[in-house]
């Protein structure tokens, strides 16, 4: 099969993964790291999929979509609907629980693409300004149709989803959906993608034609968010309109930029980051709240994430990475070429 | 003979400005030919026409007899003309051999499929890519920045880079928006040679938007002058040279530029 | 009278439609001039009606009939102050800079607005009843029923954008606003400090806001921290779809806006809520340029 392909050209970054798994499960069995944490992982690798995801549109296709979370929703109650219906008919057995998860992940990122390939193609004529409002106008759109729809729970959210995601199952899909990624950046689609960051003008005068590569950087990007949203709500269970509105949108531009823009080592670090840094801020403020004689309200972890976002935007612009890209993640046939290369 | 590029009574209008105005051309096959005039004549704007920038207003272009008139500046350039820009427009985070190696962008074997498993033709498509961009390079002299970021080389050299990227498009028509600006003279004396050297060395046809009339009458074989999107005159160096109508735009410009 | 078109739906729609006036005022100022979408304007607005709230209260604690007047007053000011502080402190430094940094920038300084104030104790993330400024009294007109709060709302919005068309039209900082909208070179050339007009057109757009946002306060009588952003983006909108950088293109969007969305109430919660991003997505599809606007091209 071919897909072994992907695993054997990358054998470091391969090989540095397995390790971790190995590692992450060995400290889980052994109690030093307990479900709560693991829990955290989980989120943090969810978190990886969606901040390259967007990357790939913001950072290297330099189009501006926030409302990221807008695809994962439309991904979430796909596949949430889908495996809570089979779920209950009870035909599932411990074993095709998991083809039926396959196929509930696919078609979460083929919903989610349809609606970001139909969303990009009249938008992304549009500057990029104006596609930011027209994204979070779409993510506004999603809330109100899911809002309205009781057959998927409404404003309550739709619950009782089956628990399919675990840690294994989401490590594998995230290292599959970066390595994918991570090979379309690295070929002639990810510099048609970067000339148009650079220059639309030019880009379309070397032949790029980049209204389609705009769209096909939406649809991809939009697949992954689809795919790492039907992760999320079959690990915890419940795909909830709030999830996936303007602030989870938010939180993942926050990793994008924060991490650099056009940069996957950046998005990956970025979000596991931000996401253990925002549960340790969640434990420092229950912590406060104790001890401090005024109630210290969990708001304060978003007020953490709005100074360092103005901060890097005034001081770092570029990001923690600034464009590089660890050698890990580096296909060899780059060579030199990648190090030079630099947002 | 059929002439490689063609425009009929092309005529485009910003708004209300008409900036462009009955423009003709019949470009031959392998021949280096001029376009000038004073500041804001039409020139770029004619280029951009051609190469699906803007669509004219009036009339038709035409490229190897193909009517090109409507095309997308990607289609334009898939049937074989390639340009450079008055403003240098590189790509300035891409390396100097992305740069090139974008212009081969639209001759790709692989699609997304191939690049997502690294096919077979993934490999011999870059290796071949790779391979033709870093002979560019070479010719160019450019060959040891390959791997620095274009925003790092002296203006000198991206002026190069971004010949060499239009190259890349393996055209077979060269649209060259004031390649000299901003040249010293020394620079410019290479740059005459290497117009020549290029048409002569990729079997093209050039033309040739200058200020620089050092160039222009230097290595153009026909010239034409435009003057508020109108053409005033054509022909060779010498009788552009002493043509009343185009002393007159020259000149009554300049009497305005000390003016303002 | 009964139907979804009475004359009850028209006043409402006025109302609501000069709230997002003065909010979307501001928007079109400065994407005239900075071409940024600001996107913490919405949160000027919220922290107006705060402010309004607080003024109100301190008013009612002495026992004083509150003076609206005078919460206008502190409304816009305190709008006015929060609007150039963030010019000048987060976007000022990144003027030269690409203009996406800018834009994160702004969401930066919006998040952090509405999240400093929810972790306030004394603000806190809840809705806050608004305190009635005045007592209520109503008009009873064929069907219809028209109150004092109403006519107060719409008179202090028609006069302030009465007021702000004299400044842009016949002052001399209002017509180099208009100047460096569209030629900054121009405005060089004549002397004048763009840094200057931009500080003034922010304080100008905060101070609608703010306004607006005691205007919200009486009207619909619930505030909270985040009560700014889904009025802030449709007061975006309506700048859209007047043409952005148009003042009076913004007014006449907003209005347009108020209408489809009191009407689209009338029909169902979804088409009220789902209307004005339908509109925006039509308008940008079909009419890039909005209302008003001018289609410009880049040069190549
Ligand atoms: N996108 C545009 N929108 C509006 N007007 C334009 C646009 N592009 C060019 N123009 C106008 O059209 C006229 C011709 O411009 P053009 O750039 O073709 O001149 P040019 O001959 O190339 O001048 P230069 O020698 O300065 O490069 C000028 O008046 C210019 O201002
Ligand atoms: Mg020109």
């Amino acid at each position: 099969m071919k897909i072994t392909k992907l695993f054997t050209n990358n054998r470091k970054l391969v090989l540095f993964s397995v390790i971790f798994y190995v590692v992450v499960d060995v400290l889980h069995l052994t109690g030093v790291l307990n479900d709560y944490w693991i829990q955290i992982t989980n989120v943090a690798l969810i978190n990886i999929i969606l901040a390259v995801s967007l990357n790939l549109i913001n950072g290297f296709a330099g189009q501006f979509s926030i409302g990221h979370m807008g695809f994962a929703a439309v991904g979430a109650y796909t596949a949430g609907t889908l495996t809570t219906i089979i779920w209950k008919l009870g035909v599932a057995n411990s074993i095709t629980k998991y083809l039926l998860f396959a196929v509930a992940l696919i078609l979460a990122g083929v919903a989610a693409a349809i609606v970001g390939y139909l969303i990009g193609l009249p938008t992304l004529r549009l500057r990029g300004d104006y596609l930011a409002i027209v994204t979070l106008a779409f993510g506004e759109i999603i809330r109100v149709i899911i809002n309205a729809t009781g057959y998927v729970g409404g404003p309550r959210g739709l619950l009782g989803i089956p628990k399919l995601s675990n840690f294994t199952i989401i490590f594998f899909v995230t290292l599959l959906s970066v390595i994918i990624m991570r090979n379309i950046v690295f070929s002639t689609i990810g510099r048609a993608l970067k000339s148009i960051r650079e220059d639309e003008v030019a880009s379309e005068l070397v032949g790029v034609d980049i209204t389609r590569y705009k769209v096909l950087a939406f649809t991809i990007g939009s697949f992954f968010a689809g795919i790492a949203g039907a992760l999320l709500c079959h690990l915890l269970q419940i795909a909830h309109p709030t999830q996936f509105g303007f602030i989870g949108s938010i939180n993942v531009l926050v990793m994008v930029y924060i991490g650099g823009a056009g940069s996957i080592s950046g998005s990956i670090v970025a979000a596991v980051g931000l996401t253990f840094l925002s549960e340790f801020l969640r434990l420092g403020i229950d912590n406060l709240n104790k001890i401090a004689p005024f109630p210290v309200g969990p708001e304060w972890r978003m007020v953490v994430y709005a100074v360092l976002l103005v901060a890097v935007m005034l001081y770092r612009t570029a990001g923690i990475m600034g464009g590089r890209e660890f050698g890990i993640l580096v296909p060899e046939e780059e060579g030199k070429n990648a190090t030079g290369s630099q947002a | 003979m059929q002439p490689v590029l063609k425009l009929d009574s092309v005529t485009h209008y910003f708004g209300g400005l008409k900036a462009v105005s009955n423009f003709n051309l019949d470009l031959p096959e392998g021949v280096l030919w001029g376009l000038i005039g004073p500041n804001g004549a039409g020139k770029t704007t004619i280029f951009n026409l051609i190469t699906g920038v803007y669509i004219p207003t009036q009339g038709k272009i035409y490229f190897l007899s193909e009517d090109i008139t409507r095309y997308k500046p990607h289609t334009v350039v898939s049937r074989g003309i390639a340009r450079t820009f008055q403003n240098l427009r590189i790509f300035p985070t891409l390396t100097a051999l992305d740069n090139i190696r974008i212009a081969g962008h639209f001759r790709m074997k692989y699609g997304i499929l191939g690049a997502t498993i690294r096919s077979k033709d993934f490999y011999t498509s870059e290796k071949e890519l790779t391979e033709k961009a870093m002979h560019l390079l070479e010719l160019f002299k450019l060959h040891d920045r390959a791997y620095s970021p274009a925003k790092s080389l002296p203006y000198g050299e991206l002026r190069r880079l971004e010949i060499a990227r239009a190259l890349a498009t393996d055209p077979k028509l060269l649209l060259l928006d004031e390649p000299a600006a901003g040249m010293n003279p020394k620079e410019v004396e290479n740059l005459m040679e290497m117009i020549l050297w290029i048409r002569d060395h990729f079997k093209l046809t050039v033309y040739l938007i200058e200020h620089h009339m050092k160039v222009v009458m230097g290595i153009c074989e026909r010239i034409k002058v435009m003057d508020f999107g109108e053409t005033i005159a054509e022909g060779n160096s010498s009788d552009i040279q002493n043509d009343p109508k185009v002393i007159e735009a020259y000149l009554g410009r300049q009497k305005n530029h000390a003016k303002g | 009278m009964s139907g979804i078109f009475n004359f009850q739906q028209v006043i409402n729609s006025i109302q609501l439609g000069s709230i997002y006036a003065l909010i979307a005022i501001g928007y079109t100022l400065v994407y005239g001039i900075v071409k940024l979408v600001n996107f913490a304007h919405g949160d000027f607005y919220m922290l107006g009606a705060y402010v309004a709230y607080f003024t109100a209260m301190f008013e009612i604690s002495r026992k004083d009939q509150p003076n609206v007047i005078i919460i206008l007053l502190i409304s816009m000011s305190t709008g006015a102050l929060v609007a150039f502080l963030s010019n000048r402190i987060a976007y000022r430094p990144l003027r030269y800079k690409p203009r996406l940094s800018a834009l994160i920038t702004a969401i930066g300084v919006s998040l952090f607005l509405e999240y400093t104030s929810s972790a306030m104790p004394f603000i806190g993330p809840s809705f806050r009843p608004f305190p009635d400024v005045i007592q209520t009294k109503q008009f009873h007109i064929g069907g219809a029923v028209l109150t004092n709060y109403q006519i107060i709302n719409v008179a202090i919005a028609v006069t302030l954008m009465v007021v702000l068309t004299y400044i842009i039209k016949y002052t001399r900082v209002g017509m180099a606003m208009r100047a460096s909208s569209q030629d900054k070179d121009a405005l060089k050339l004549m002397g004048v400090n763009l840094e200057k007009i931009i500080d003034f057109t922010f304080i100008i757009g905060g101070s609608l806001a703010g306004a607006a946002g005691l205007l919200a306060g009486i009207t619909y009588p619930r505030i909270n921290p985040y009560m700014g952003i889904i009025p802030g983006l449709k007061a975006f909108i309506a700048a859209v779809l007047g043409g952005i950088g148009n003042v009076t293109g913004a007014m006449l969007g907003a209005f347009i806006i108020g209408f489809a969305e009191t009407f689209g109430y009338a029909i169902n919660s979804v088409i009220g809520e789902g209307i004005a991003y339908a509109i925006l997505i039509i308008v940008l599809i079909f009419l890039p340029q909005g209302l008003l606007g001018k289609k410009t091209g880049e040069k190549v």
